[in-house]
């Protein structure tokens, strides 16, 4: 285990410490302390590693990760996990807004309350909120699934593409173009191993599904409205 | 792209060292506003019946003690001052509309910051660190202040544009944000007789928040019609005699986070600022929900 204090280091040296780790690296665990709210933790990971931060961390924590994972035992400030491509992020906490905002690929897993626009523009990411989500989670979400084992916010999936959304508590409001879908039986198998992986307690079959109506795809002058 | 801090105290410790933890949050902001920076203080009551002003003159020789004695002959008391940097506190046994007509006439070359019975405000250009030490904020104790960095993005950078604007006797407001609908609604304040002295939204959005109070208004009622009318992205920070209030508009785009402990309730643009606080890691954390309005007070 390697220990980095960020009161004695710089972000970047740390970031670029953990860039330049080959491949087949030996330093594989690296516990941070003090991040202090601190932004850009860990991000550009591409490697088999485990960082395991201490504490609150600031914006953007995670973004881009590859391979690694990361946990946060503390709450993380906005764009945690952004843009992530594989890979595993884990905030012990809660996560302010645009958790998980355009990510690729690998699972985010917010155990709290996300506030609002969670998995905005997903594309293909898995995330996990033990918690609530805030208003305009998943808007414009294209692919990939957002688990939400409390409530939503307003406008749930507003111009939605294919990610599917599930959902335990009240939805208050679902976007343009995002409907209720029926929870079929290959939709809670993909929920049983999200929850399973993710490490959270919840009954499956308590969720709900929304999805696309797909009446935005195509230009239709009925819809004009909607848009 | 600005900062906002906000520090409650809970405990006389926390009293005795407000400025100075007040001075290490903002200058935590110093990169979401290195143009100029301020805050609003509560601390001293002026005795029954006078009232505390704040004053700013750029000039640093201007002779604050001519203006206070000059004061002083005309209103007949005792006139205190006490001055910090380019601002000087004046305490006055008077009500303001009379010393706002004396000052405007014999003294148009000094500004009126701040009015009320505790409030001090101090804003000027430049970075965080730089105000932090023109004005000695560390040294400053009191029940609760509110900070801002500023990057301007809707209008000039100068004293007169620095947040907090004072929006009433001890109150004051910060602003993150910009918003789109301040020239009409300037023109609808002025037909109010608001006086609004530049062309920044920030300050039309104190000035309504001014004219809603004066039509008798609670705070709380005012901050919920300004979520009709002020068309535009915000976070608000309020300052009031006895606490403060925070506010964020529907889409809630502008960053805030809420701490709270046994000794203080604090208030930021980022936790980072609140890091910087004794016991910030054992704090109870959250984020403020858009167009709800939390306060704080004494009362």
């Amino acid at each position: 285990m390697i220990e980095v204090d960020l009161d004695q280091t710089e972000i970047r040296d740390l970031n670029e410490r953990l860039h330049r780790l080959p491949p087949d690296t030996n330093e594989r665990a690296w516990h941070i302390v003090n991040p202090k709210g601190r932004h850009a933790i860990g991000v550009g990971l591409d490697g088999p590693i485990t960082v395991t931060i201490d504490g609150h961390v600031g914006f953007y924590c995670a973004g881009m990760n590859k391979q690694a994972e990361v946990v946060v035992n503390g709450h993380a400030g906005p764009g945690v996990a952004e843009n992530m491509m594989s890979g595993f992020v884990r905030v012990r906490g809660n996560a302010s807004q645009s958790a998980g905002a355009s990510a690729r690929g690998g699972l985010l897993v917010i155990e709290g309350d996300t506030s609002s626009r969670c998995g905005i523009s997903m594309k293909g990411a898995d995330i996990v909120v033990g918690g609530s989500v805030g208003h305009m989670s998943a808007f414009m979400a294209q692919r990939g699934n957002l688990v939400v084992c409390g409530d939503a916010g307003r406008s749930l999936g507003d111009s939605i593409y294919e990610a599917r959304l599930f959902v335990r508590g009240s939805v208050e409001s679902l976007g343009a173009d995002c409907v209720e879908k029926e929870l079929r039986p290959e939709h809670l198998d993909i929920l049983t191993k999200l929850l399973d992986r993710a490490g959270i307690r919840a009954n499956p079959r308590e969720f709900k599904r929304y999805g696309s109506a797909r009446k935005l795809y195509n230009f239709n002058v009925d819809h004009a409205a909607a848009y | 792209m600005c900062g906002i801090v906000g520090l409650y105290t809970k405990n006389p410790d926390i009293e005795q060292r407000l400025g100075d933890y007040l001075s290490s949050m903002l200058i935590e902001m110093t990169e979401r506003g290195p143009d100029s920076a301020g805050i609003a203080v509560y601390r001293n009551p002026a005795p029954k019946g006078a009232t505390k002003l704040t004053l700013h003159n750029a000039d640093p020789n201007y002779s604050w003690p001519q203006l206070a004695h000059d004061m002083q002959e005309e209103l007949g008391d005792k006139v205190s001052v006490e001055v910090r940097g380019s601002h000087a506190v004046l305490i006055a046994h008077e009500q303001y509309p009379a010393i706002r007509a004396w000052l405007h006439h014999h003294h148009p070359e000094v500004s009126v910051v701040s009015v009320g019975d505790k409030i001090e405000i101090y804003k000027e250009m430049g970075l965080p660190a730089d105000v932090v030490q023109r004005f000695h904020l560390r040294d400053l104790r009191g029940t609760h202040a509110l900070g801002h960095t500023r990057m301007a993005t809707e209008s000039a950078v100068t004293t007169e544009h620095s947040h907090p604007f004072s929006t009433g006797l001890d109150l004051c407001l910060v602003h993150n944000g910009s918003l789109s609908n301040h020239n009409r609604l300037r023109e609808r304040l002025k037909k109010h007789d608001i006086e609004i002295r530049t062309d920044n939204d920030t300050e039309v959005a104190a000035g309504y928040l001014t004219w809603r109070l004066r039509e008798g208004a609670t705070l709380d009622e005012a901050l919920e019609a300004a979520i009709k009318d002020l068309d535009g992205f915000y976070t608000f920070a309020v300052g009031t005699k006895d606490g403060f209030a925070v506010l964020r508009d529907p889409i809630a785009c502008k960053h805030a986070v809420l701490a709270e402990t046994d000794d203080w309730v604090a208030m930021a643009t980022e936790y980072r600022s609140i890091a910087t606080l004794p016991g910030a890691d054992k704090a109870v954390i959250w984020e403020p929900v858009p167009a709800q309005i939390y306060s704080w007070s004494r009362a």
